[in-house]
């Protein structure tokens, strides 16, 4: 794979908060339609990592390329079309709790230049029937006129799927979407992202501390025609060879590589995150 | 709304008109010693309107909105609506600061302008029922005292203080960091450095008129 088709690429990549490390030279490509889930202790640099890619963050050296196009040194204003190709849901939620459900969801369409040239015309179909639509797929339709303050933690964290995903991106980054949930909630949002990321072939950044969340990621698919999530064929499903793990500490990246060299890993901070 | 001063609004002409009433009884007592009883009028006009009344005000804002604005921007930062504004395509600058500068530029003023007001009210009260100085004996030498550069200062001061009070709140709010013990922070930061700031540029608008 070149650096140009590549959806995400780093290069080097370092950023500081005066000593403290939050990425150290970290670098990594990753193509379209393929799967990355982050594994590492509180800390180590996750969440910089989605948020320099996203160019929320500015690195203080190294390159980034989201959809080939450098990132680095771009300004805040021509960011914002690179980033209408790129759904993020926050660790915190991010959702505006001075806003309904549905003006959350209704947010990137209404807000994303890129998406539209008209105002109240986004690019197909019209805002009311697409947020309906991306609620009825983490299945929170009911909610639409709700505010965030009345929704469990839960379906908070489903409606920031649906407020990803709802302009259909090519590339959607999960940040800690299953911390602090139980576990049954938690199997219910990773069979959303499942679902996201194989109906629409989106290339998918997962962040998470639970080794089962990548387990589920490189091993289930979601199948259109039952609508239910299955066990990938033996052999060589497609979710199974295009996800890789990556494990950080202190900023760097200690480790990147498929499930069975993960838990073939003699790291001990590594195998702290194997189960 | 209360964000921007509104909220203010009760407490604002509390404070106006018992910095009157105060001022009436400090200054008469002193005022009497001269045999100067009629001056109170006057004295109490220039006092409120150039220095007092803006910065009674202002502080009484800046307590309450530079507070509410930073910890309402802090909150947003912390649970990263703010990094979410900017992922889905829109500046958080132009979304929540500029709204919160134009309105408190509007309010402060107009909250300074009712306090002023209601000072006079007190200090015409004081005069009258404790030294029989009748309405038109306060009244008309408390207006005719104040000159185009009195007035004028007594509008440029809230107006900068408005934007202090703005800026610094936002200021603080955006670049909270630590979850919600740091929105705390932010909160109790932008009281205190926007009530440093009040006093120093009324020092300096203070000494620029006074050269003028
Ligand atoms: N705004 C900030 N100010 C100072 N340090 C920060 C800030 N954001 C993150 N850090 C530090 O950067 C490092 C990486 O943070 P982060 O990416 O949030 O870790 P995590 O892996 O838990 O998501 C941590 O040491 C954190 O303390
Ligand atoms: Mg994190």
């Amino acid at each position: 794979m070149s650096g140009e088709s590549a959806v995400l690429r780093f290069d080097d990549v370092s950023l500081y908060f005066g000593d403290t490390p939050a990425l150290v030279h970290v670098s990594f490509e990753m193509g379209a339609g393929e799967t990355r889930v982050v594994l590492g202790a509180s800390g180590s640099g996750k969440t910089m990592l989605l948020k320099t890619a996203l160019g929320l963050v500015k690195p203080d050296s190294g390159r980034i390329y989201l959809f080939g196009q450098d990132i680095s040194g771009l300004k805040e204003s021509d960011l914002f079309d690179i980033r209408s190709k790129v759904g993020v849901l926050f660790q915190e939620g991010g959702l505006f709790d001075s806003m309904t459900i549905g003006e959350n969801v209704a947010y990137p369409l209404l807000n994303q230049r890129a998406l539209y040239k008209d105002r109240r015309q986004p690019a197909n179909g019209n805002v009311e029937e697409r947020v309906r639509e991306a609620l009825r797929f983490v299945e929170l339709e009911q909610t639409l006129d709700k505010v965030p303050s009345e929704l469990s933690g839960g379906m908070r964290r489903r409606v920031g799927i649906a407020r990803a995903v709802v302009t259909e991106p090519p590339l959607v980054l999960y940040d800690s979407p299953t911390a602090g949930l139980d576990p049954i909630t938690a199997n219910t949002i990773i069979a959303l992202i499942l679902k996201e990321r194989d109906s629409r072939n989106t290339a998918t950044i997962m962040v998470t501390h639970r080794y089962q969340d990548g387990h589920l990621m490189a091993n289930f698919r979601y199948n259109p025609n039952s609508g239910q999530i299955e066990a990938a064929p033996r052999n060589g499903g497609d979710s199974r060879v295009k996800t890789k793990f990556f494990v950080m500490n202190g900023g760097r990246l200690v480790f990147a590589g498929t499930q069975s060299e993960l838990r073939a890993s003699q790291d001990p901070y590594v195998r702290k995150f194997v189960k | 709304m209360d964000n921007i001063g509104v909220g203010s609004l009760p407490i604002v002409m509390l404070i106006g008109l018992f910095s009157g009433l105060i001022m009436g009884q400090q200054m008469a007592r002193a005022l009497r010693a001269y045999g100067a009883q009629g001056q109170i009028g006057p004295i109490v006009s220039i006092t409120l309107i150039r220095e007092l009344g803006p910065v009674l005000v202002a502080l009484l804002v800046a307590g309450r909105n530079a507070s509410g604005i930073a910890s309402e921007l802090g909150s947003m930062k912390v649970t990263e609506q703010i990094d979410a504004m900017r992922a889905l395509g829109t500046d958080p600058i132009q979304k929540l600061v500029t709204p919160r500068l134009i309105a408190t530029s509007f309010t402060l003023p107009l909250l300074t302008v009712i306090a002023d007001f209601l000072g006079l009210i007190g200090g015409y009260l004081i005069a009258n029922y404790e030294f029989d100085i009748r309405f038109s004996q306060f009244w008309t030498p408390a207006w005719q005292i104040l000159e185009y550069n009195d007035v004028v200062q007594g509008l440029v001061k809230p107006f900068s203080f408005a934007i202090i009070v703005a800026l610094v709140g936002c200021f603080y709010g955006m670049r909270t960091s630590g979850g919600t013990e740091g929105v705390g922070r932010a909160t109790t930061k932008a009281v205190v450095v926007s009530s440093i700031w009040i006093f120093i540029v009324t020092y300096f608008i203070g000494k620029i008129f006074v050269n003028l």
